[in-house]
């Protein structure tokens, strides 16, 4: 972690006294975006209301902008730091502008009456997130989705150097946990903000995310770039994954495979072969995949849900060997689909193995559909 | 920028009505009694020192300070409603619900039993203090039972528990003490504006305004304060000071109010739901000087019925803001239901 705008130094966080996790140490720049991740229950709240000064800390130092986090006024802090925080609230009353003006706070006078300039503010946070339309909104009465860009537009007009985000695409679908991030990302450029959040999602986590602290238990468990901590296996082992599997490639999910002597042997290659191989897995027949090019996505897919899966090295024709080790599988299938329909140079063998079956006998579909229909 | 427009006619327009409005009741109360009076004699008694000499001290020993007296009573109840429910964030928070009002009760008729049974009178500033020490210690109560359980429905199960009890117990301490002043005790239990004295206004007068121009000047982080805890805080506010302060000045209001007039029931519930729908916000800076006018309405309103309905009988004046201020209660409990 290469930033310094924000960093802990041995802190440890807990409740009451009690320490939760200890000695963390979390290290930001300006324009960059830190997110934690890790099963529930993990401590990312603590962590977060622990920099954001909601809870006292049990040990360390927290630093922002070259200053002990403790000693800043309340004034101070707020006009660095802002939050946009997981529990609902509500409002009586108050329009999505009236809201998103409580951001002001830190720059008003004693009444708290908004200034022009304040005005301006209001309005400009609220056009970062395109939540124009909604300014005379009743809070209460918008979407999940338009209530979180509404906190993030708060947060914006608190002009501040860093905002702290708790799970803030949680409740959200799919459409407006990108809208989000995207405005999210787009504000780390503009306004060269830091930002530390904790993201569920962690295929939305691996790519908008410049660093990744993975919180489990007592310690942080991991911390770094995406690319070092987005792996297959460890996310497997960070989340304690035992049905089903993670594919960190993608940040695709895949089903628990199902196990057994394979039924249907798949001939695919090219990305045809992943919609019958979820098939397969959501009917429960256990199948094997061949032979497929190591650089093909169908074989990504396929190690995680077929019982065997016979592969050749990337750019390389299918060797004999491999040929031979497909033709024994499929002797065991009772039946065979080939989703493949053009054949080149590097699977002809593959086009042989067809042939093959169809002179052993054995019914070659194109899909499971006709399969089982 | 019409909306805001609009809003601000909104604005003017409730003030003037809730203005309008307390000047006409002043005047009907003036006005209303068992000694009728021409409205040329009224103004002759008021503005140019005459009258006839009856007729004149009604009107200025009696009347007025008893108008005077529901206008600042009325009003500090209101605000001191507003007050604990933006402290609870519970909508149907009051100092009557929340047992505030029957702690002061008993603490206030303990001391007057007490004095009274050395032949001393409590003066106004002493019911005060003994009406306040009454709300703390209900007050710390219902904060316990918060802490514990903090529900909606268990915050006012509490504060209702609370107020039967300090009820049950003034009226043992009542029913008891045996002495001609008594009886005052009795419609003083029950809620009256009643038996006000110049004096008695003079007190309440300095002691609601101070604590009102204290509440106002808060208005800043109360209107943070209505986006919850966590977010408050983030914005620089102490929180822990704001909370005392919250607590402090919604009890000397509530206490104010009971050293004088009795427990007042569903006023501290009714008038800030009233005056939050008739402003269509919830700026403490706008919705606390509507609460004291409204409060200060509905109090006329009903002292008005409380001594003339049934005159020369009078109704304690719970009963009356009872029967319209529950209404107001149950709706706001439908609504919030049907929201959830």
């Amino acid at each position: 972690m290469s930033g310094n705008y924000f960093y802990t130094d041995k802190m440890t966080v807990g409740y009451n006294g009690h320490p939760l996790i200890r000695e963390i140490e979390i290290r930001i720049g300006r324009g960059e975006i830190l997110t934690l991740i890790g099963p529930n229950g993990g401590g990312k709240s603590t962590i977060l209301k622990s920099i954001t000064r909601q809870l006292s800390l049990i040990g360390g130092t927290v630093y922002i902008d070259n200053r002990e986090l403790q000693a800043l006024s309340g004034k101070e802090l707020s006009q660095k730091l802002a939050v946009v925080l997981t529990e609902r609230i509500r409002t009586e009353l108050m329009t999505c502008e009236e809201v998103v003006s409580t951001g002001r706070y830190p720059y008003t006078g004693h009444l708290g009456i908004l200034s022009e300039t304040d005005h301006e503010k209001v309005y400009e946070a609220m056009e970062l997130v395109h939540a124009l339309p909604l300014r005379n909104c009743d809070f209460n009465a918008v979407s999940d989705g338009q209530r979180q860009r509404i906190l993030l537009a708060r947060a914006i007009c608190q002009e501040p150097e860093m905002i702290v985000l708790d799970e803030p695409t949680s409740f959200l679908d799919i459409r407006h946990k990108l809208e989000l991030l995207t405005i999210l990302k787009k504000l780390v450029n503009q306004n060269r903000l830091a930002v530390v959040m904790s993201l569920h999602e962690l295929d939305l986590a691996q790519k908008i995310s410049d660093f990744v602290i993975c919180v489990k238990g007592e310690t942080i468990d991991k911390a770094g770039t995406p690319e070092e901590v987005f792996t297959s296996a460890y996310i497997t082992e960070l989340y304690g994954i035992t049905a089903g599997s993670y594919d960190a490639l993608f940040g695709s999910v895949e089903m628990e495979a199902e196990r057994g002597e394979p039924e249907v042997f798949v001939i695919g290659g090219n990305g045809s072969g992943i919609s019958q191989y979820r098939k397969l897995q959501r009917k429960r027949i256990p199948f094997a995949a061949g032979v497929l090019h190591k650089n093909d996505m169908d074989y990504e897919v396929a190690k995680t849900l077929a019982v065997r899966v016979v592969a050749e090295e990337p750019f390389e024709e299918i060797s004999e060997a491999h040929y031979r080790e497909a033709l024994e599988i499929m002797k065991q299938c009772r039946s065979i689909i080939c989703s493949v329909r053009e054949f080149g140079t590097m699977n002809a063998l593959n086009e042989k193995l067809v042939q093959e079956a169809v002179r052993m006998g054995k019914s070659v579909n194109r899909s499971i559909d006709i399969l089982h229909d | 920028m019409d909306r805001t427009y609009s809003d601000r006619t909104r604005y003017v327009l409730a003030f003037t009505a809730l203005l309008a409005a307390g000047a006409v009741l002043i005047i009907w109360n003036v006005n209303a009694g068992s000694v009728n009076m021409t409205g040329r004699e009224i103004f002759e008694i008021l503005f140019l020192n005459g009258g006839e000499e009856t007729a004149r001290s009604i009107v200025w020993e009696i009347r007025l300070p008893r108008i005077l007296a529901g206008i600042i009573l009325g009003g500090a109840l209101s605000v001191s409603g507003f007050l604990l429910q933006t402290f609870f964030a519970n909508p149907i928070a009051g100092p009557f619900v929340l047992g505030i009002s029957s702690g002061s009760k008993l603490v206030v008729s303990l001391a007057m039993v007490f004095f009274l049974s050395r032949g001393m009178v409590l003066s106004s500033a002493e019911m005060i203090a003994a009406a306040f020490v009454g709300a703390m210690l209900s007050m710390g109560f219902v904060l316990l039972a918060s802490k514990k359980v903090n529900r909606m429905s268990m915050l006012v199960v509490s504060g209702t528990m609370i107020g039967y009890i300090c009820s049950a117990i003034t009226d043992f301490v009542v029913t008891f003490a045996d002495d001609s002043n008594i009886v005052n005790l009795h419609n003083w239990s029950l809620g009256s504006f009643s038996g006000m004295s110049w004096g008695n206004v003079q007190v309440m007068l300095v002691v609601v305004s101070i604590t009102l121009a204290a509440t106002f000047l808060m208005s800043k982080p109360i209107s943070a304060y209505q986006l919850g805890e966590a977010y408050v805080r983030s914005l620089g506010v102490n929180i822990r000071i704001f909370r005392i302060a919250l607590v402090l000045l919604s009890s000397i209001l509530s206490a104010c109010v009971t050293a004088f007039a009795g427990p007042i029931s569903f006023v501290g519930i009714a008038v800030p739901h009233l005056a939050k729908s008739l402003l269509h916000t919830s700026k403490p800076i706008l919705v606390m000087p509507a609460c004291f006018l409204g409060g200060a309405v509905f109090c006329l309103f009903c002292d008005l019925i409380a001594r003339t309905m049934f005159a020369p009988t009078e109704l304690s004046i719970s009963s009356v803001t009872a029967v319209f201020g529950a209404p107001v209660v149950i709706y706001i409990m439908i609504r919030r239901k049907k929201e959830q």
